[in-house]
């Protein structure tokens, strides 16, 4: 070694020097937290009776944090983190805008509510195979892929979650169970097959992977470089993850299957995802490209609320009609991309955050309503709203919200969707989200009409009376989107300024590049 | 030499598409396998081919003289390699007990989850 001759050492050549602050630490936390309670729980994997306790505690934990990281960025703009304190863009970056703390927090809601929902709902098997520490893993992708900042490490986010989604999927191994997986399992492995041909691709043009870095370079490549083929793999890729339309039929295949905690956790989390990388892809790094497939994906938007409600209105099992209600969700958002500005692009985030709350909510009603009435078909299913009228009203109030009828949640981001829709002359693409709107009120109305407001055809089940815990999380879960739509301006106004944040990223640009560019 | 590897990354896929688009599940979980190598390599002729130099600074220079190999798309596939190589694991023990539990492994006769004959919804009560 030369050590003696060799000048000293300049570590800011590639070393972060400034301290990381406090405050920064916020970032990461979410995903570290999560792993770690994930890592405490398969390490007492005998006392199965602490599971519940530890996780629920630990979700509660996640709902601070990330409170906390809204509040930050709220207050001082995006945040950014490097991982072993790696110089911009060599390092991968966790940098939390103002979206990706919005999903994390709405999504850490979501999980709260289905760890307590989960108490009652998993039994001792259930928990012996590892509920609670799969679930504590998914918390962590999903946390992770809304918070970083590095493309490669989104898709390694994604397989994180979907790995351990396969777990919660397959948790119980009934017949249906294993058919389901089958299929979720290779589409979805397709899917983000497609994200990692299309990110190699994108290393291959740009030489980065910084999310950051790809903004700015996207504007001088643009001449040179196939960034429409990028755009086009990741719109496809994001598509499969979403569920849109002709690339949705994984989702009604699987999501009936598993237990009712799993199916509400992946309506709320799974597509959603999918969603958020789709936004931040297709606004955030190309912008110009999601202009010219703007009419791609408003027809597949279109034909996506469409194929999801009319399926909807052919079913006769309660969760696998849900699940064509969010793929008729996902079309509406689709169609805010579509239109774009802030207005297409703040309806369709703030129409995600909803339908992760509201669906979530959904799927708790149809578990109590299988043990109520002691069926999950509404041909069979009858007289609810006799034997638990309180039942009753928060899923009349769901489906309300889920129909996007005032004055629930599911109002104001149809309002941005369809205002933006005609404020560009899109009068067709209004007229479908207004039409799908419609349909699923139908929908929706007829599953009150049959299951709830029919007298019982079938004798009364002799069920226990319900625990808390399972009425709990749906009542709290309604109680918000209430609140939401009697209240939107916070959020109104919160989902406006993320749109403008990725329609013009130099905010977050300046947090990964604090001096400018190296 | 990147030309002749965009070919051989070509190959691959077909192969890989032709596999998945079969209705048994063994070709499928063959076809995954391809599909995986297919995306390694098509990394790996990403990061551009440089043979033979690895990018190691010797003696008192601080920086790297001339052109060396890329390590990153190697740090990417690896990460992939894991990913992949998990994927394919679980998706061979969930076929095997597919095979047991529905004793089949086309695809079109797995209906339990979407029976063929479901009712429809009553239209009135």
């Amino acid at each position: 070694m030369a050590a003696s001759t060799s000048p000293p050492v300049d570590f800011s050549a590639a070393l972060v020097m400034a301290p990381t602050a406090p405050a920064e630490w916020l970032v990461i936390l979410p995903v570290a937290w999560c792993l770690a309670i994930g890592a405490l729980l398969v390490m007492l994997r005998r006392p199965i009776g602490l599971h519940p306790t530890i996780a629920v505690a630990g979700l509660v934990g996640l709902v601070v944090i990330d409170g906390l990281l809204l509040h930050q960025i709220v207050r001082h703009g995006p945040m950014t983190m490097m991982m072993g304190r790696w110089l911009p863009p060599f390092g991968i970056a966790f940098t939390a805008d103002l979206m990706g703390a919005l999903f994390a927090l709405v999504a850490a809601i979501v999980a709260l509510a289905a760890g307590i929902f989960s108490i009652a709902d998993i039994n001792d098997s259930g928990r012996r195979y590892g509920f609670y520490p799969l679930l504590m893993v998914l918390m962590a992708g999903v946390s992770g892929a809304f918070l970083t900042g590095d493309i490669f490490n989104l898709y390694v986010w994604f397989e994180v979650l979907l790995i351990s989604s396969f777990g919660l999927l397959v948790l119980g191994s009934e017949r249906e169970q294993i058919d389901a997986s089958v299929k979720y399992g290779f589409l979805n492995l397709v899917a983000t097959t497609l994200f990692l041909i299309a990110t190699g691709y994108l290393y291959a043009v740009f030489g980065t992977l910084n999310m950051a870095d790809i903004a700015r370079k996207a504007e001088e490549l643009r001449s040179i470089a196939p960034l429409m083929t990028l755009a086009g793999l990741y719109m496809l890729a994001f598509a499969m993850k979403a569920a849109a339309f002709p690339v949705n039929f994984w989702l009604p295949a699987s999501y009936h299957t598993p237990r009712v905690v799993v199916s509400a956790l992946f309506a709320g989390l799974l597509t959603k995802v999918g969603i958020y990388a789709l936004i931040r892809v297709m606004v955030m790094l190309f912008p110009v490209e999601r202009e010219e497939l703007s009419f791609v994906l408003a027809i597949a938007g279109a034909l996506t609320m469409f194929v999801g409600v009319f399926g909807a209105l052919a079913q006769t099992d309660f969760r696998r009609l849900l699940g064509f209600l969010i793929i008729s969700g996902i079309g509406s958002v689709f169609a805010g991309v579509a239109v774009g500005g802030p207005g297409g692009i703040g309806g369709a985030i703030f129409y995600s955050l909803h339908s992760m709350l509201v669906m979530t909510g959904l799927y708790f009603a149809s578990g109590i309503a299988m043990r109520l009435g002691g069926s999950a078909s509404i041909v069979t299913l009858s007289g609810l709203y006799r034997r638990n009228v309180g039942f009753a009203a928060l899923t009349l109030m769901l489906c309300f919200a889920v129909s996007g009828l005032p004055p629930f949640s599911g109002f104001w981001p149809k309002v941005m969707l369809v205002k933006a829709a005609l404020d560009i002359g899109a009068w067709w693409l209004a007229a479908a989200l207004l039409i799908a709107g419609f349909l699923t009120t139908i929908a929706t109305g007829r599953l009150f009409l049959l299951a709830y407001w029919r007298d019982g055809t079938t004798p009364a089940v002799n069920v226990a009376a319900l625990p808390a815990t399972t009425m709990a999380p749906l009542a709290a879960l309604t109680l918000v989107a209430l609140l939401i739509g009697l209240y939107p301006e916070p959020l109104l106004s919160a989902v406006q300024s993320a749109a403008a944040g990725l329609a013009d990223p130099s905010a977050y640009e300046k947090s990964v590049f604090p001096g400018g560019r190296p | 030499m990147e030309a002749w590897f965009a070919l051989l990354v070509g190959i691959f896929f077909t192969v890989a598409v032709y596999l998945m688009l079969s209705k048994f599940i063994i070709r499928m979980l063959l076809g995954v396998a391809v599909l995986g190598n297919a995306v390694n390599l098509l990394i790996f002729t990403g990061g551009r081919l440089m043979r033979e130099v690895p990018p190691v600074i010797v003696g008192d220079t601080e920086a790297l003289v001339g052109p060396a190999a890329n390590p990153l798309p190697q740090a990417l596939i690896l990460t992939a390699i894991v990913i992949s190589f998990s994927f394919f694991a679980f998706l061979l023990v969930l076929s095997w007990r597919a095979y047991e539990d529905l004793e089949t492994d086309n695809t079109d006769e797995m209906r339990v989850a979407e029976p063929k004959d479901e009712p429809a919804p009553p239209l009135g009560y």
